[in-house]
């Protein structure tokens, strides 16, 4: 920390502190909260929905060789929430592999959510065969088998996104120009009041570079969303919480359930990052959105 | 119908030609962190070209002209292709496109 530090990067500070920091979103302004263990429950508004990422069903590896238990550990941390969000989204690597059995596992945990409808978007774990076929065959009913596609709750619009099945060599995520088309005619008619939730696995601002943590054509989007007074970006992919305010526009990145990666730029590649096991449930997590008037707020809990 | 000699002499002499070509031109190129090694391969056409993945994390190896595909490759696993027609394919890797890499196949 520097000697004076600006109001954001004290925001950054304290989400990277960890668990259980409430964040009020007021006119794009994030206002944090001090959160006790359990709180949200006592947080004020109505909850709106969580979201839940990188659960990569299929992973074995040392960095947490029991994938299916810390997600089985979610689902009881979030059934046992006293008031339950009417929707659960998914921000994408659902699987590791793409595996029709990964799928299948990740599909009967799920299931055991109590938190309502389930809204998914792919990771590029999740399509690996090319045309996601085993992601489409299970997700892709809500989206004509788009991928992507958009829908209202409680007077807040939801947009799934989709930039995992346009890389270009060398390159960021991308979302393309038939997406991209869609998504300005999706907001056209949309009064600029409207709360705005985009959700979309890759971040959609340019975290690290070389890693590919990024969205190539995320810019075109965002011009779409400028006008809005709120909109909040959820992303997964990079296995901790990064987060950033531009004007009414709030990014954040959410943890996963099954294993932490490195920091931006730290070590051989965005890989598994293999930790102590008592701190292990520190570095996995979920995302509570709740909603306030017109503000959502959000509130990041990790399992211990 | 054929004869069962012939149906015999076939399977055989196929056994054979895959067995000799493998050993004098196959290619392995090692993915190891996130980079395909070494990035750039010339071969004569009809060889073998194999990856395998050494990296905790899965890749893929994927054709930039639908050429070839593979699955995600765990740690360990590898993926082969044989190259038939000179020309340059360039691929990359599904799941880190900062990942890529080119094979350029020869007349023999
Ligand atoms: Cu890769």
């Amino acid at each position: 920390m520097t000697d004076n530090p600006s109001r954001r990067r004290a925001l950054q500070c304290m989400a990277f502190g960890g668990a259980g920091t409430l964040f009020t979103l007021s006119g794009g302004v994030l206002t944090p909260v001090a959160l006790a263990q359990g709180a949200a429950d006592k947080a004020p508004g109505v909850p709106l929905f969580l979201q839940i990422s990188d659960t990569h069903i299929g992973f074995n590896k040392d960095a947490n060789p029991d994938v299916p238990g810390t997600l089985k550990e979610t689902i009881a941390l979030v059934n046992a929430m006293k008031t339950r969000p009417a929707l659960t989204i998914h921000t994408g690597d659902i699987t590791h592999l793409s595996k029709a059995a990964e799928f299948d596992t990740a599909n009967q945990l799920l299931m055991g959510l109590k938190a309502g409808e389930l809204h998914t978007v792919p990771g590029e774990h999740d399509v690996t065969d090319g045309m996601g076929t085993e992601y489409f065959g299970r997700f892709g009913k809500a989206s004509d088998n788009r991928g992507y596609y958009s829908f209202d709750h409680q007077g807040v619009h939801f947009i799934g996104l989709v930039n995992v099945m346009n890389f270009k060599p060398n390159g960021l995520g991308g979302f393309g120009a038939d997406q991209l088309a869609w998504l300005k005619a999706d907001l056209a008619a949309r009064s600029s009041s409207t709360p705005i939730v985009v959700f979309a696995h890759m971040p959609m601002w340019t975290i690290q570079e070389s890693w590919g943590w990024g969205t190539g054509d995320a810019e075109e989007a965002l011009s779409y969303l400028r006008r809005f007074g709120s909109v909040t970006v959820l992303n997964g992919h990079i296995h901790q919480i990064v987060q950033k305010v531009e004007g009414n526009i709030t990014f954040h990145t959410a943890r996963s359930t099954a294993y932490p990666q490195p920091q931006a730029g730290q070590g051989d590649g965005p890989g598994p990052l293999k930790v102590p096991a008592d701190q292990l449930p520190h570095m996995l997590g979920i995302t509570s959105i709740r909603l306030q008037r017109h503000h959502l707020s959000l509130s990041d809990t990790t399992l211990a | 119908m054929h004869s069962l000699k012939h149906a015999f002499a076939y399977p055989l002499a196929m056994l054979l030609f895959v067995a000799s070509a493998s050993a004098a031109d196959s290619n392995t190129i090692i993915i190891k962190k996130f980079m395909f090694n070494p990035m750039d391969v010339t071969v004569a056409a009809g060889t073998d070209v194999t990856w395998e993945n050494q990296d905790g994390e899965p890749h893929t190896v994927v054709s930039l002209t639908n050429d070839f595909r593979s699955q995600a490759l765990d740690e360990k696993d590898k993926f082969t292709h044989r190259f038939d027609k000179p020309g340059t394919y360039k691929y990359l890797c599904s799941i880190h496109p900062k990942m890529v890499g080119t094979i350029t196949v020869v007349a023999k």
